[in-house]
């Protein structure tokens, strides 16, 4: 793999050389990276590129940026070279070395970097580069398996053994192994209500692993999730806020990946993922304490069903978020302690778990 | 209208001054007979300048210890006529002699505008020297000498020692002087805070001898007294120099007598200037141009601009027997027919006796004639300074970058005919952080104070300068390296206060003002923006050899290339670049 990516960079490098030999301006072909360049297949379960691609060609306006491209590529054939990585903020720093050609702030050498992994079509990981973030913490019956890093032997990792604290997943997930015999994870938005169900062990009751995101999942928590469901066969079940940013980012990101990196959904997402709540009919029903929609929520909402590929293939989904919109309220997890700080592990998730076929796609 | 009542002068004299806030006037030599009062009466004088009672109360006060009613008889007793003269020694900020600095300023401004003026209708091309000597720090000795007609000796003293004396007033015609105020004030502002006498030296022809006079006014008859009165020896064979010696204060940079000079010889080309300051060095300017202005013309007024008051006694006074007859040859623009219809609107007999109109016909006279069609006043009678000449005055003292001029079309206000000229200098030496500075000229005389009241400034300040790409608050002067030089040319211009120091501001007056800044402004934009395509297309020039020699690198990294390889790259793809864009 790395010597792949170490000769597509010298290809288009190459390439790149040739035309400017020839007195042409050279350009650059990208696929482009956006929602409208999606389309969602059920069978395969996650967002896929439709090949639409934007042709950088190099011009007075974007030489800056062009140049910025080829030394992000060059560092990324050193790193791989050499077996090395760097994080995003260290790839900013050595940027400070390029004279004129430096970043200034670091979004852009993200979206730099960006562009070179979509360019090349692999993730970012494979360039050499490490995202800064981590994200997700694990809790409940599983034993993962992992390896020193100095002596390579394995390394096992219960999870119910880390009293009120718990497991923290790592940047690359690739090499971990998992032995459980949970009956689900149940995947959840908050750390509040993890703190609170790992506190009462919902997970021995339950007979679950329990997965905190904390927002949006990185690319390792969707990986984890999905490594760990496709290895042992197990269903994932969501637990959000009920609101157009709990259904639309984190949900659907978690589910089928995101639109700005689509040529990596393929890795990055968990087809099997089911919506368990809070569904819109869960406000109704469980008569919870609402807050008003905010602007940013109905738009949020009406792009989710006028332009997300995967809303718009799911009735369902149409379905419930009109009905948010049409009761105009949103309620969040934490709404439920209004009938008892307990009440979601007594009365909420037991009946929502009786009827997982009830689930949202 | 309590001043033309006060028949004693003394502390109400006192207190009233200082009520109209002319506070420095207590340190300043106050003229002999009411400090004469003043001292005999100095302790309830003290009393009185702390009291701020109406001068009314004052005046009883003074009448006697005991409090008396007034009848009409002794009110009467004491109405009298004040002199001009008199009204105006109290009320001297009116004519621009309200601080010392101004003080100085208006007394060579008034100088200066006689001087051109009397030249121009000699058709003499001016020649001024204006020497300012510092006496001491606060008193100075000013003289104006010019090449004109010279005065003859019987006129001297009425000219110079009396005021609203002058052949302007009763004629409708673009002149700098007005009202026959300026030079005589100026005099007396002399004689008040000096004492010394106004000293001229007037020769007419070199066939007569000079005349020297020295001439004090007499406040109270607005006479002039003579000091000296005798033939003398000069070099000149005509001319006139007014000599004054006079309290104020010298200072540079905005306002200043210097700055007045120079906008004064920027707005007449035709003259040439000698000036000697009281500090720093000579200033002299040649004359750009070696003709004169064309002359204006007088005109007669026009129906539309006249006013009940005048209408009334050009009735009274017109030697035409009927009333026809009086329309057409007192007015310009009147014809027979137009005559008719005003008196057919107005439901007068056309044939009517002037002089037997009672007031309610004339009042409906006055009512007619703004619902009669009447043709615009001829506009022959304005003389502008002219773009080009404006251009070269420009150029020739603001050390700028960009320069252009326009002169707008006579227009008409109120009946009165007029134009408005505009000249721009931009970008060079001038200050770029400061806020444009905006010279106002009306009839070719420099307008120094009260700029926020002036109609120029309204029109300057309602421009969209954004637009032509220069910085601008909100109903504010724009900011940038620019003078503006704006000037208004009329048989009548419309100043706000006797002082002419502002235009009122007529909405004829503010659209043709508007225009003419606009067209400039027009003309400023497109320099602008040529003048930055230009630094853009060096800027991207610069862009593009900041950064090529970055993709020489990474190549050279990625693709091992040789150090002759990469500047093989980098010296062809900026040629590719630079090549494309020229064609974009």
């Amino acid at each position: 793999m790395a010597s792949e990516t170490v000769r597509r960079i010298e290809t288009t490098a190459t390439n790149v050389h040739k035309t400017i030999l020839k007195q042409n301006k050279p350009s650059l072909r990208f696929p482009m990276r956006s929602l409208s360049n999606v389309k969602y297949d059920p069978k395969r379960g996650h967002f896929e590129m439709r090949g639409r691609h934007k042709v950088r060609t190099l011009t007075v306006s974007t030489v800056k940026t062009f140049a910025q491209t080829l030394r992000m590529m060059a560092l990324s054939k050193e790193l791989v070279e050499h077996e090395d990585i760097a994080t995003k903020r260290e790839a900013y720093y050595v940027s400070k070395n390029w004279e004129e050609a430096r970043f200034l702030e670091q979004p852009e050498s993200d979206a730099v970097m960006d562009d070179v992994e979509a360019l090349f079509e692999v993730n970012r990981e494979q360039l050499g580069f490490v995202p800064e973030e981590k994200g997700g913490e694990v809790s409940g019956k599983l034993v993962i398996v992992d390896r020193d890093s100095e002596t390579k032997k394995p390394l096992r990792i219960d999870c119910t053994k880390f009293g009120s604290g718990a497991y923290s997943i790592p940047i690359s997930v690739e090499h971990l192994k998992f032995e459980t015999d949970a009956r689900f994870i149940l995947v959840i938005e908050t750390a509040g209500m993890f703190q609170r169900l790992v506190k009462h062990k919902y997970w021995k009751s339950a007979n679950c692993v329990l997965v905190s995101m904390g927002g949006v999942p990185t690319r390792a928590c969707r990986r984890f999730i999905r490594r760990l469901a496709d290895a042992r066969q197990i269903p994932v079940y969501v637990f959000v806020d009920g609101d157009p940013y709990g259904i639309s980012n984190i949900y659907r990101t978690l589910k089928v990946g995101s639109g700005n990196a689509a040529h990596l959904n393929e890795y990055f997402c968990v087809p099997q993922a089911r919506y368990l709540g809070i569904t819109p009919q869960d406000i109704v029903d469980y008569k919870l304490p609402t807050h008003p929609l905010k602007d940013v929520d109905v738009k949020r909402a009406t792009d989710a069903i006028k332009n997300d590929p995967f809303f718009q293939h799911h009735k369902e989904w149409v379905r419930a978020v009109e009905q948010l919109l049409k009761m105009g309220v949103r309620a969040e997890q934490q709404a439920l302690a209004k009938w008892g700080l307990n009440y979601v592990i007594e009365k909420y998730l037991p009946e929502k778990l009786a009827h997982p076929q009830r689930f949202l796609p | 209208m309590q001043l033309f009542q006060q028949g004693e002068p003394g502390p109400a004299v006192k207190t009233k001054s200082r009520r109209d806030g002319n506070g420095k006037s207590a340190t300043e030599p106050r003229p002999r007979r009411s400090r004469r009062v003043a001292s005999r009466n100095s302790g309830s004088a003290a009393q009185e300048a702390l009291d701020p009672a109406p001068a009314g109360d004052a005046s009883e006060k003074k009448t006697g210890s005991v409090r008396k009613r007034e009848t009409a008889e002794s009110m009467a007793r004491r109405q009298r006529e004040i002199s001009v003269a008199e009204f105006f020694q109290k009320n001297r900020h009116l004519l621009g002699f309200d601080n010392p600095a101004k003080a100085l300023l208006t007394a060579t401004k008034e100088a200066v505008d006689n001087s051109l003026d009397a030249c121009e209708e000699a058709g003499i091309l001016p020649g001024l020297e204006i020497a300012i000597e510092e006496m001491s720090e606060d008193r100075f000795r000013l003289s104006i000498t010019d090449n004109g007609p010279g005065i003859i000796r019987a006129q001297i003293p009425k000219i110079f020692g009396k005021l609203l004396y002058g052949s302007k007033f009763h004629v409708l015609r673009q002149s700098r002087g007005q009202q026959g105020i300026g030079i005589s004030a100026a005099g007396m502002y002399s004689q008040l805070t000096t004492g010394q006498p106004l000293r001229i030296l007037s020769r007419t022809s070199a066939r007569k001898p000079a005349h020297y006079f020295e001439i004090q006014i007499d406040t109270t008859r607005n006479e002039p007294k003579i000091l000296t009165d005798r033939e003398t020896e000069w070099d000149r064979s005509h001319g006139t120099r007014v000599e004054m010696e006079l309290a104020g204060t010298y200072k540079k940079g905005r306002r200043s007598v210097d700055d007045y000079i120079i906008q004064t010889t920027l707005a007449n080309p035709h003259a040439e200037v000698h000036y000697h300051p009281p500090k720093g060095d000579d200033f002299h300017r040649d004359r750009l141009t070696s003709e004169l202005p064309r002359e204006p013309q007088a005109i007669k007024p026009h129906p539309h601009g006249v006013e009940l008051g005048a209408l009334l006694s050009m009735l009274r006074d017109t030697r035409a027997r009927s009333l026809k007859g009086a329309l057409q040859t007192d007015f310009s623009r009147v014809s027979a027919k137009v005559a008719d219809e005003i008196c057919h609107m107005a439901g007068l007999d056309p044939e009517s006796r002037p002089r037997s109109l009672k007031l309610p016909q004339v009042e409906a006279l006055f009512r007619a004639i703004p619902k009669v069609k009447i043709m615009n006043p001829p506009t022959h009678c304005i003389v502008p300074i002219g773009e080009e000449l404006i251009l070269g005055g420009l150029k020739q003292m603001v050390p700028a970058e960009f320069f252009t001029s326009s002169t707008r079309p006579p227009a008409v206000y109120r009946g009165n005919p007029f134009t408005v000229e505009v000249g721009m200098a931009y970008g060079g030496g001038l200050p770029a952080e400061e806020l444009v500075d905006l010279w106002r000229f009306a009839n070719r005389v420099p307008l120094q104070y009260q700029q926020s009241a002036c109609a120029i400034t309204r029109a300057v300040t309602g421009t969209d300068w954004k637009h032509y790409g220069l910085q601008q608050s909100k109903g504010a002067i724009p900011a940038g390296p620019m003078v503006l030089f704006v000037h208004m040319a009329s048989v009548w211009v419309p100043f706000t206060s006797e002082s002419k120091e502002a235009v009122a501001a007529y909405p004829e007056i503010l659209r043709e003002l508007k225009l003419a800044l606009q067209e400039c402004g027009r003309r400023l934009g497109s320099f602008l923006r040529h003048r930055r395509r230009v630094e853009d297309a060096e800027k991207k020039k610069s862009y593009i050899r900041l950064y090529i020699p970055h993709i020489g690198i990474a190549l050279k990294e990625i693709l091992g290339l040789s150090d002759k390889e990469e500047s093989k790259v980098v010296e062809v793809l900026t040629d590719t670049l630079e090549r494309t864009r020229k064609i974009e």
